[in-house]
């Protein structure tokens, strides 16, 4: 387990490393002046040059990098082009609306989707099923994006239930949930639907298996078949595909902060790229990465404890 | 039990009794496509710093009404020199900055000596290019002196890069905004609003009537039309989208208002390279193209086409969209025998919606006259980098939003239009220090006849001001002949 864990870790950082140069040059190979976007194309020359000056763009951009490798392994990002701040800064204010939606998603999507899933297996072939799968195939279909709109045209134009975007801060803590209420179900739905079909279709296939049937046999209650017995062994794929939607989930609170105007970390990627604000971009990108390989290797920690016989190939 | 509940209806009923002078507060809530990098205007084009910020937190030593005309400010008058190179400002006596600090003649020698400083990001640097020294005479005076001649002087120091800023406070503007307007900057979460709060020792503060001002950022159009209609705004100055007006119009909650602003937008060509280097084929794209079917289709017929680069409400306008009419078997004629008609041409578009449709209606009007354009949809730091700074592009499609800017035909063949004509320059220079405005107009008529002959550009339109608002809000200026909107004189019922 121990040597699991190093030799993750270092993996992990190698990631890491190799994405933050990769980052580093295509930023730089991008056409593009941070100079003229800030200061307009009406600006003058000299006025640029300063500016660039006071930005260190004038520099070397293997000097900049070895700077910026300096500063970040000190725990210092380097400072946004275009807000005049420290990049930890704008990430600090912005994550924790972004890991609520991003967690929040997560939640209703196991839920949903795993009820819904059993659901359907436990009803197979019967109406019930049928629905779920009708549903959920609407579900996959529907882009995230059109389904918010219509949401916010439902729920925060006519009828006034709840707002149709932005973020009043947890300060208020009623506001906050209120306003997430609707990014979360446009986000969750569509994972939902996917999670479910696996959840239905891992089900039926351990359903089958004899030792369910032994089980049903015994006269054990459904509830403790379904618990014990179907349920444990039908997991290992549900977990896999959850670790992956952890990813889909978070990039994709990118396009519904945009379309909630949410100020959350997915709003800032889509400025900084366009803004050409490379340190942001920067951090972003790696800590994005970051989310995604900690959702893989909780997913590698989960495999042990669901199934032992996989616990091998954590050695 | 009994005693806890009692506890939780008398806190109840205090919050409602509390909440209730709260609510006597006016909040004017405004929706604000894009949001702003850092709150000093001083240092950053972002037309939304200025947006919220110029005239409202900051002043300026002169101001611009709604019709573009100069009016005093933080000067209430002033002087100028027979030769026309000393202005002598006398300020006015009661400003003070929010900081409590008092404002005099030492803040604008200080806000001007930083934006002309050599290591100066000052976006509008040019500016203060003709000003040689700034004295203080007195507390309330102060003298500018010129090295030539700038009959747009006082029209430029109105603007939100010109706003008087103090030593005391300028190192923090980025985040916290001190100046003299009637608006103290009260907070901001970036991404999602800023809000300003009424300054009550403002020396006009008897005439505002709005306590609290929030600006929320929303640049998505269809989450924006979604905001006004669930009422979570009272108005959107700057709306996005002109095919989303209809259903405002439609709704008696709403009144739209569509007026004029300083963006010209341009077909611009390439002068520096075939085939535009030659004024013939210049000529032929205006003539083949239609303005109202551009019009019809990228602004939902929500603009006026404009014949020359000089926006239909500014007082030297002059009508020239029949200059060439729309004649595509002329275009047609005269693309073939300059030997254009084989031709691809590389029509480079920037990502703003009125430039991509318009763009899509060009491919099909020059089609018509028997040229191929390619299209090219470009990410906006490509188009600074490929078109604006290598001048690589045959034709492409951009809005010039800055006022008097008709100056951008004398910025020389290095700039994009890759444009010069010393006839042109001269022209220019003229009308750069000519103070007698009867005479300047007629210069101003002279030039825009001379780019619209010489078919330096294609012009289509005058990009529109689009706004909507909550019924019962008055006061927002319906055109906008700057980047700012005072909101001292708005209202709210």
């Amino acid at each position: 387990m121990q040597i699991f864990l190093i030799r993750r870790s270092l993996g992990f950082l190698a990631t890491l490393f190799a994405i933050s140069v990769i980052v580093f040059l295509v930023m730089n190979v991008l056409p593009g002046d941070p100079a003229v976007t800030i200061l307009g194309i009406d600006s003058t020359e000299d006025a640029r040059a300063a500016l660039r000056a006071e930005l260190g763009l004038d520099r070397p951009i293997w000097l900049r990098y070895g700077d910026w490798v300096w500063g970040a392994v000190r725990g210092d990002f380097g400072t946004s082009y275009f807000f005049r701040v420290p990049v930890s800064e704008l990430i600090a204010e912005r994550l924790p609306l972004t890991l609520s939606l991003a967690g929040l998603a997560m939640l209703a999507t196991v839920l949903l989707g795993v009820t819904l899933g059993i659901v359907a297996a436990a009803n197979h072939g019967r109406t019930g099923d049928w629905l779920i799968m009708v549903l959920s195939q609407l579900g996959i279909a529907v882009p995230a994006f059109w389904l918010s709109i219509l949401l916010v045209l439902l729920f925060a134009v006519k009828l006034r239930w709840l707002p149709p975007g932005g973020f009043p801060g947890w300060d208020e803590p009623v506001l906050a949930l209120r306003s997430l209420v609707l990014p979360t179900v446009a986000l969750a739905l569509v994972q939902s639907a996917v999670l479910a079909r696996v959840t239905r279709s891992s089900a039926l296939e351990v359903m089958r298996l004899d030792f369910v049937r032994t089980a049903r046999a015994t006269g054990l209650p459904p509830g403790r078949i379904w618990g014990r017995h179907i349920l444990p062994n039908a997991l290992v794929p549900i977990v896999t595909i959850v670790g992956m939607q952890v990813a889909a989930v978070v990039t994709g609170t990118i396009v519904i902060e945009n379309v909630f105007y949410l100020p959350g970390l997915g709003r800032l990627v889509f400025q900084s790229i366009a803004n050409r604000d490379l340190f942001t971009v920067q951090a972003l990108v790696v800590m994005f990465a970051g989310i995604v390989v900690t959702a893989n290797f909780l997913v590698d920690i989960a495999y042990a404890l669901i199934d032992p016989r996989l616990k091998g190939r954590l050695a | 039990m009994t005693f806890n509940r009692i506890g939780l209806v008398a806190a109840f009923l205090s919050t409602t009794a509390f909440a209730v002078p709260a609510m006597a507060q006016s909040v004017l809530r405004i929706g604000l496509q894009q949001e702003p990098t850092v709150l000093d205007p001083t240092t950053d084009a972002t037309a939304s710093i200025d947006g919220m910020l110029a005239q409202n937190v900051f002043e300026s030593l002169t101001t611009v009404d709604e019709s573009g005309a100069v009016q005093p400010q933080l000067a209430e008058s002033w002087e100028i020199s027979e030769d026309g190179l000393s202005y002598t400002f006398t300020l006015v006596e009661n400003a003070q900055f929010h900081d409590g600090t008092s404002f005099d003649a030492e803040d604008v020698k200080f806000t001007f000596d930083r934006a002309m400083a050599d290591d100066s990001t000052n976006p509008s640097k040019s500016i203060w290019e003709p000003i040689e020294s700034v004295t203080v005479i007195d507390p309330r005076t102060v003298e500018v002196k010129l090295s030539r001649k700038d009959a747009f002087l006082l029209f430029n120091l109105a603007q939100g890069d010109a706003s008087i800023v103090a030593s005391e406070s300028v190192d923090d503007a980025a985040t916290k905004p001190v100046g003299t307007g009637p608006f103290r900057f009260d907070g901001w979460t970036r991404g999602d609003r800023l809000t300003l709060a009424k300054f009550g020792e403002h020396r006009d503060a008897a005439d505002v009537a709005i306590d609290k001002v929030e600006f929320r950022f929303i640049s998505d159009p269809a989450a924006a039309t979604a905001a006004l209609m669930a009422e979570e705004l009272d108005a959107f100055p700057g709306f996005p989208a002109p095919e989303l007006l209809d259903q405002f119009e439609a709704d008696p909650r709403f009144n739209v208002v569509v007026g004029s602003t300083e963006g010209e937008v341009i077909l611009a060509l390439n002068n520096s390279r075939a085939p535009f280097d030659t004024l013939e084929a210049r000529q032929a794209v205006s003539h083949a193209l239609d303005r109202s079917e551009i019009i019809d289709g990228a602004m939902y017929g929500r603009a006026v086409p404009i014949g020359s680069f000089y926006p239909p409400h500014g007082p030297a306008y002059l009508d020239l969209t029949g200059m060439y009419p729309h004649d595509t078997e002329k275009a047609k004629e005269i693309f073939e025998q300059a030997g254009v008609a084989g031709d691809e041409i590389v029509l480079r578009v920037p990502p703003f919606p009125y430039a991509t449709r318009s763009g899509e209606i060009v491919q099909a009007q020059m089609a018509e006259a028997g040229v191929t354009v390619k299209l090219e949809n470009v990410e906006w730091g490509f188009w600074i980098d490929e078109v604006y700074k290598k001048k690589n592009y045959d034709m492409t499609i951009i809005a010039h939003t800055s006022p008097n800017d008709l100056g951008n035909f004398a910025r020389g063949p290095d700039y994009f239009y890759g444009y010069q004509s010393d006839d042109f320059d001269a022209l220019w220079d003229g009308i750069k220090t000519e103070a007698d405005m009867t005479k300047r107009e007629e210069m101003l008529k002279e030039a825009q006849t001379y780019i619209a002959e010489n078919a330096v550009h294609a012009f289509l339109f005058q990009l529109p001001k689009l706004g909507v608002y909550r019924d019962g809000v008055e006061g927002f200026w319906a055109a906008s002949p700057v980047l700012f909107q005072p909101l001292a004189g708005v209202t709210i019922d």
